[in-house]
């Protein structure tokens, strides 16, 4: 299915008409007086006097704003055509590591689109939104069984605002007993994911990296060397970026808990386990979901996402506000029914806070809970052992071949979800790196895995295709691949000057980190 | 575009991909070929401040190419004198000529005995063919 249609590189000489386009921004679309609708005249009695008579003068423009004036035909225009130049996963797959791209079921998006959820105004006092508080707390509860821990918070708005949300957790923990001043240290594996360092600088600790073992799981005697009182927390993904479940796992919480340090689960991964382990039951105290990875959203290109925390019962008083309750009723109808209520700090005094506006991306948690109730409990397991099954079904066909040969798998034992390749044979055989690899890749129509990391792993490929690819969509990325270092044994060039076939040919990336142009003029 | 893989006699180096080419009581640091052909383009590179102490298997400053975000180790212990302001404005020269424009730091050696410890060239190409 791939390598016959993959355009020459003959060709490649020849730019195809997407590649001759300048992208445009629909400013530079605009023409004086165009509108895309014709608003009809004020029923309003009076309505049709000037607008300065209506509204006082300090509230008014001085100038008009700068919006474009173009017809609804160019503005649908506009949109569809960039929406061309983009890959997603309704073309094709898209097997970034540990991002599960996986597919959205559009029965998600009918439900999410019902009224009552989509029109509802986020200021609605309480009384008036009792279906959506309802949907929260039974979302909640569903995610604290997934967890294994007790209490949960809708607020965070992405995985790394879990993982900020969790540390602020830990610091009002730690200073509730009288520790804030001595523990400094957040620990976290050289197999973290980058933004476990980000949000521990960000939250004011310094972060302490636990190396890796021979089998890719924590180095024990590392993490009892670095383990005492100065210690926080311990930041660990299970299974990690490797996508190896850590044998060790319990031995590890353990370690840090009698150090008294709080343990923190960083959910990326959490497509491998959903009905199978729980974090709360390995140990950990804080666990952050990622609704718009595991409970499949649309997602990439900057959100929205969700990254729901689940917590222990030490944690629970310091949970972000409002917190929502359901009050059980006396029994009979009206006012002895079941109600939904929002808690502020009134109710929490020992709580960090407001993480955010409102009540967070309602619609994600629509879907989601959408998602977890059309699988069921069995449904989620199954997911789960699909998404491993597949994981390492794909690697059994990478290992044979060519791919065997220029990517090994880094550490060799059987994966989860996920699997990571090395590239360092591509690279020192056939003179190709993993990035003109993932490159000729969209030439084959798919979209290329993670490139570059872990960073421990040399001209790492890190390859999650999730439980919604097909036997044949998983053959083709495998063909692909084949095909690709075929192609590089005859002539390395083409993958090194891929991709032919893109919107746009290959990136400066380099000097556009160099030199970055983040202005666009209006005019 | 980087030059061949070379790493010359006359420098030693450390294990985490670091040179040092020793001038009496100074020092110049930097980043070896391996290095930054391993880290790919460099795009960033913020000189440390002059007059600041650096101490051997510390890191003492950063680079960022494509694809990371780097801790550069130091190589030895001492006190900043110098620092390669171009190579701040012009990163590439890191990738470009890594042991010549592309230099990082010049140190006034903490401890001259610390030489003794780190690799010749012959060992260093011995540690990054495997």
């Amino acid at each position: 299915m791939s390598g016959a249609d993959v355009n020459p590189p003959a060709t490649a000489a020849v730019p195809t008409p997407m590649q001759r386009e300048r992208a445009t921004t629909i400013f530079e679309r605009s023409v004086p007086g165009r509108r895309a609708a014709a608003v009809p005249p004020s029923g309003v009695p009076g309505g049709d006097r000037p607008i300065d008579e209506l509204i006082p003068a300090a509230l008014l423009r001085r100038e008009p704003a700068r919006l474009p004036e173009v017809s609804e035909p160019e503005i649908v225009r506009h949109y569809t055509r960039l929406s061309r130049r983009n890959f997603d996963l309704d073309s094709g797959i898209y097997p970034l590591g540990s991002c599960t791209m996986k597919h959205n079921p559009r029965l998600n998006e009918r439900v999410a689109a019902l009224p009552g959820y989509a029109r509802l105004h986020p200021a609605q006092a309480p009384a008036r939104a009792q279906g959506a508080l309802e949907l929260i707390w039974s979302l909640e509860r569903a995610l604290s069984e997934v967890c294994g821990l007790p209490h949960v918070s809708l607020q965070p708005s992405a995985g790394s605002h879990g993982e900020l949300a969790g540390l602020l957790l830990t610091r009002a923990f730690h200073a509730d007993r009288g520790e804030g001043e001595i523990r400094t240290r957040v620990l976290a594996p050289d197999t973290a994911h980058g933004t476990n360092p980000a949000s521990v600088t960000m939250a004011g600790y310094e972060v302490v990296k636990i190396a890796t073992d021979g089998r890719g799981g924590v180095d024990l005697d590392d993490l009892r060397a670095k383990t005492d009182e100065s210690v926080a927390c311990l930041m660990l993904t299970n299974p990690n970026t490797l996508g190896l479940f850590d044998p060790n796992i319990a031995e590890i919480t353990a370690t840090v808990r009698e150090a008294g340090g709080t343990l923190y689960y960083d959910g990326a991964n959490l497509n491998a386990i959903m009905g199978h382990s729980r974090p709360g039951d390995m140990g950990f105290d804080i666990v952050h979901v990622n609704l718009h990875k595991s409970f499949s959203q649309p997602h990439g290109g900057g959100g929205p996402g969700a990254g729901p925390i689940a917590v222990s019962d030490r944690i629970e008083p310091f949970l972000p506000v409002p917190r929502v309750e359901r009050v059980e009723g006396a029994g009979g109808n009206g006012a002895g029914a079941t109600r939904f209520d929002l808690r502020d700090e009134a109710e929490h005094p020992r709580s960090i806070g407001r993480l955010r506006g409102f009540q967070g991306n309602f619609g994600v948690f629509v879907r989601a809970y959408a998602y977890i109730l059309s699988l069921g409990a069995d449904g989620l397991a199954e997911a789960s052992e699909t998404a491993v099954l597949n994981a390492n079904y794909l690697l059994a066909r990478m290992r044979e071949g060519r791919t065997g040969r220029y990517l090994p798998l880094a550490f060799d034992r059987r994966p989860m979800h996920e699997f990571v390749l090395s590239g360092s044979g591509a690279k020192r055989e056939l003179g190709i790196k993993t990035l003109d690899l993932a490159k000729r890749l969209l030439d084959h129509g798919m979209h290329p895995p993670t490139v570059y990391f872990p960073l421990l792993v040399d001209e790492a490929l890190m390859i999650e295709p999730t439980e919604t690819e097909t036997r044949e969509s998983l053959d083709g990325f495998a063909a692909a691949v084949e095909a690709i270092l075929a192609e590089a044994e005859e002539d390395p060039e083409i993958a090194r000057r891929a991709p032919y076939t893109t919107p746009v040919r290959r990136l400066d990336e380099a000097g556009a980190a160099r030199n970055p142009v983040i202005r666009q003029a209006l005019d | 575009m980087a030059t061949e893989e070379s790493y010359p006699e006359d420098l030693r180096y450390h294990p985490e991909h670091d040179w040092a080419r020793i001038e009496g009581e100074e020092a110049t640091l930097g980043i070896t070929w391996f290095a930054q052909d391993s880290l790919g383009d460099v795009v960033f590179f913020d000189p440390p401040e002059v007059g600041a102490t650096i101490a051997k298997d510390e890191p003492y400053t950063e680079v960022e190419s494509v694809k990371a975000v780097s801790d550069v180790i130091a190589p030895l212990s001492g006190e900043i004198v110098a620092v390669n302001e171009r190579a701040g404005t012009n990163p590439e020269l890191i990738n470009t000529d890594p042991y010549g424009e592309g230099w990082m730091v010049r140190i006034r050696l903490g401890d001259p005995g610390e030489a003794d410890r780190l690799l010749d060239a012959a060992a260093y190409r011995d540690l990054v063919a495997d």
